[in-house]
């Protein structure tokens, strides 16, 4: 069974961290919200990968605020800080959060810097950090974080042994609709802490009675109930204690502490026939839990105060057996563990899956290694070293993925430059070609239409005549120059004529001058609209011939550097997965020799109470 | 914190009923264990993911621990700079810009109906077919946007064809195929696909862009 305070925060942190409030809103950013869509399923390795690269985009581009994210910028920032908070990178997160809080910025973006900041100091258990943290909001706080910075300072004051001033802060939280619960709970403690037993009493027995639905309001409640039964029964009201334990749910992870202690306050009362009912429904229960261990040994003992020391000599002979099995898994996990077969089951992708998967992990009959994970999971030592394995491990296989992608894509490179290499040179030749073309259509347009220009400021008919015109004056001023010379009737006749000539074309050339100006304006229109296509295809086929040439040019440099930081990195981490992974062993190895020698113990006791119950039902049977 | 009254107490009252020294020691060994259970209790909760560090624990231990955990910190952080370099190096080589298209598909605000797959189909030839988990929808309602396709085509008119398959929220088969036209530039092309389930059976896709 989890510690109850390991398990109640888990509970809580299940709850309330996916939706956290740096999470709450939809940015119109693709990327963020892709982001976010990582994040959302507690992928944050792929959420700060994409989020780091969005905003070191955005800080590239010239305007930034014409970018999509420019209006999100500080939520994102946040929210990169949210997430390596969540990837349990604190220190990075804290050197995000610190430089928001360093920056230029608004009181409330300011304060909520400053609540991240102290929660970051309080997870690494640097309470007096995270005070100082905290001291730096003031002003305007933002609505959504009030209850939380009020209810972090209350558990930084019982961190640092500040009972009373934790009791001011939670009072006036108690009424809160997300903390009510738990505020209530830790003021109890805080009361408990600071000597004030009889209020204490009374604020458990109000957490106790909240109505509750969600898992974790339910788990407090709960838990309230588990701690305010302890007390009363410290205090011999075992009346009272039993109506609290009573108020714990069978199903609730505190449920096995709850009906031990109800039995023991049974016989505190020495009401040894109504501690049967708890302890006998404990002692059914799983055989890894101690609670259950120690319900096995207090249920016959109960019997054997109601003289039935028969029945009490069959329980401890039973309990003998089961702490005997239970000590052969031990033994069995214990070297199972020692071969390394612990950290093979660890890493299976059902973990990962699903979070209940721990718990079905004891009842694989083929993995005795992982049959008191769930147990070893109650220290958050071994929570941390576990979570940082499974992470190590999540890398590990992306490292090693990535390493395949190099190859790949040295693969890829290797082939583009074999289908481009033979092809480019015969392709620049063509295209030198076409481009000297190109350039000197251009060229000529550029020329008609400087004319067309100038002959809208000074006419000039010629430029207009076609080309039949054209060669037709030319024709006529041969004519002109070989009759020149020549005095007869015929060729003054001839002359004439070549004058009449001369005059109609001019005739045509000036009186269609206008209509032939505009179809030449619309025709260099048409001209432009080709030119277009021309540039279009030209432009497309530039592009085209670029991406050609990066599509295996510049990669070798950067994939060679990437081969190498990917190498390092997993040597490094294999090295770290090596240490990680041994110190995961050690603890859980520590923690089973531990339950080793206290089911030996269990066991020997039961073996003593065994032989005196029986001689005392033989006795009995015998008068 | 008086959990050593409560084992007093509670050893007196178990010493006084028990009869045999077998069950003074059950008595001591429960009276122990009740106690630093009831020590165990004493916790207060926190909105966090990691709890206070237990008292207790081995010093050499805990900065192993701890330099262990500053080790994997330093490591994640250099994988995901990795991560950074070789995605700018895979979309400068698979996906260059001017051919680059990216689809991204998010819900509609407020949208409750169970969205189970979505498959696309450009100019006529199938691209991406994904059927979505529960955490996946869940992280779409939330507002997350899922990139669904990234890929390569030439400028120009593409036709995207969407089809989606689901669940109303009353529990009524949803399915709807949509054919859209897409206009690719020089740079590259974002589609935003927003979908809703509109209860008559039918789903409501909306193309857009970023």
């Amino acid at each position: 069974m989890l510690a109850l305070g390991t398990r109640c925060c888990l509970i809580a942190a299940a709850v309330l961290l996916p939706a956290g409030s740096a999470m709450g809103v939809e940015p119109e950013d693709p990327f963020f919200r892709e982001a976010l869509y990582h994040a959302f399923q507690e992928r944050y390795f792929e959420a700060l990968e994409r989020l780091d690269t969005e905003i070191r985009q955005h800080y590239g581009v010239d305007e930034p605020e014409l970018d999509s994210l420019y209006p999100h910028i500080d939520h994102a920032e946040f929210s990169v800080g949210d997430f390596e908070l969540y990837y349990r990178m604190h220190h990075r997160a804290g050197r995000a959060i610190q430089a928001v809080l360093n920056g230029n910025v608004e009181e409330p973006v300011r304060n909520k810097a400053a609540f991240r900041l102290a929660k970051i100091h309080f997870q690494k258990n640097q309470p007096r950090d995270a005070l100082l943290a905290l001291d730096e909001i003031n002003g305007q706080v933002p609505e959504e974080i009030r209850g939380d910075v009020n209810f972090l300072r209350a558990n930084i004051y019982l961190a640092t042994g500040r009972p009373a001033d934790a009791v001011d802060v939670l009072e006036d939280l108690t009424n809160s609709k997300d903390l009510g619960g738990f505020s209530r709970y830790n003021l109890g403690i805080a009361l408990l802490q600071d000597g004030r037993q009889e209020e204490a009493i009374r604020e458990l027995d109000r957490a106790g009675q909240v109505v509750a639905s969600d898992r974790a309001a339910l788990a407090i409640r709960d838990k309230s109930n588990l701690v305010l039964g302890a007390l009363q029964l410290e205090a011999s009201e075992f009346g009272s204690a039993q109506l609290s334990l009573d108020r714990v749910r069978l199903e609730s992870p505190f449920s096995n502490e709850a009906l031990l202690l109800s039995g023991w306050a049974d016989v505190s009362a020495e009401n040894f026939e109504r501690a049967l009912v708890p302890w006998s429904i404990l002692a059914e229960r799983e055989s890894t839990d101690a609670a259950v261990h120690e319900a096995m040994l207090a249920l016959p003992f109960a019997y054997s105060q109601l003289k039935v020391h028969g029945r009490a000599a069959v329980l401890y002979g039973q309990a003998v057996n089961a702490f005997g099995d239970e000590l052969e898994k031990v033994n069995a996990s214990i070297e199972r563990i020692r071969i390394g077969n612990f950290l093979e089951a660890l890493t299976r992708e059902e973990i990962r899956q699903d979070k209940d998967w721990v718990v079905h992990l004891r009842s694989l009959p083929e993995a005795p290694e992982t049959f008191y994970l769930l147990t070893l999971m109650a220290s958050h030592d071994f929570q941390t070293a576990l979570q940082n394995y499974l992470d190590l491990e999540d890398l590990r296989s992306k490292l090693v993925t990535w390493q395949r992608s190099l190859d790949s894509f040295e693969d890829i490179i290797a082939l583009r430059r074999a289908y481009y290499e033979p092809l480019l040179p015969e392709i620049d030749r063509q295209f030198r070609k076409l481009d000297a073309q190109a350039r000197l259509r251009q060229e000529q347009r550029k020329h008609v239409d400087q004319r067309l220009q100038q002959m809208l400021i000074m006419p000039n008919s010629d430029a207009l005549a076609t080309s039949a015109e054209r060669r037709l004056a030319v024709r006529l001023e041969q004519l002109a120059s070989e009759l020149q010379n020549l005095n007869d009737p015929e060729s003054e006749a001839l002359r004439r004529r070549l004058s009449r000539l001369r005059g109609a074309l001019t005739w045509n050339v000036e009186t269609q001058y206008h209509q032939r100006l505009t179809e030449a304006h619309e025709h260099l229109r048409e001209l432009n609209e080709d030119m277009e296509i021309l540039t279009a295809r030209y432009d497309a086929f530039v592009r085209a011939r670029q991406a050609a040439t990066h599509s295996f040019v510049g990669y070798e440099i950067p994939i060679n550097r990437l081969h190498v930081r990917v190498g390092e990195a997993l040597e490094r981490l294999e090295l770290l997965m090596a240490q990680q992974g041994y110190l995961l062993e050690s603890v859980a190895i520590d923690e089973l020799t531990g339950r080793r020698e206290r089911l030996e113990a269990y066991q020997n006791q039961a073996r003593f109470a065994f032989a005196d119950s029986y001689d005392r039902a033989a006795k009995a049977q015998a008068r | 914190m008086t959990a050593p009254h409560m084992c007093t107490r509670l050893a007196r009252c178990l010493s006084a009923s028990l009869l045999s020294d077998m069950r003074t020691r059950l008595q001591k060994r429960s009276a122990m264990f009740f106690c630093s259970r009831v020590s165990c209790l004493i916790a207060f909760a926190l909105l966090s993911g990691v709890d206070i560090v237990p008292a207790g624990a081995e010093p050499v231990t805990k900065e192993q621990m701890q330099s262990l955990d500053e080790q994997v910190q330093e490591i994640k952080s250099d994988v995901l700079g990795i991560a950074a370099e070789l995605n700018g190096l895979e979309e400068k080589l698979l996906y260059p810009s001017s051919t680059q298209v990216a689809v991204f598909v998010s819900l509609g605000e407020g949208e409750a109906f169970r969205l189970d797959s979505v498959q696309l189909q450009i100019d006529g030839v199938p691209v991406a077919h994904y059927i979505y988990s529960f955490k996946e929808l869940e992280a779409l309602q939330k507002g997350g946007v899922q990139r669904i396709y990234t890929g390569n085509i030439s400028t120009g008119e593409h036709q995207l064809e969407i089809s989606v398959a689901g669940k109303s929220s009353g529990g009524k088969e949803i399915a709807a195929t949509e054919s859209f036209s897409i206009r690719k530039d020089v740079e590259p092309k974002l589609v935003a696909i927003t979908l809703a389930g509109q209860g008559s059976g039918d789903a409501l896709i909306q193309l857009g862009g970023w």
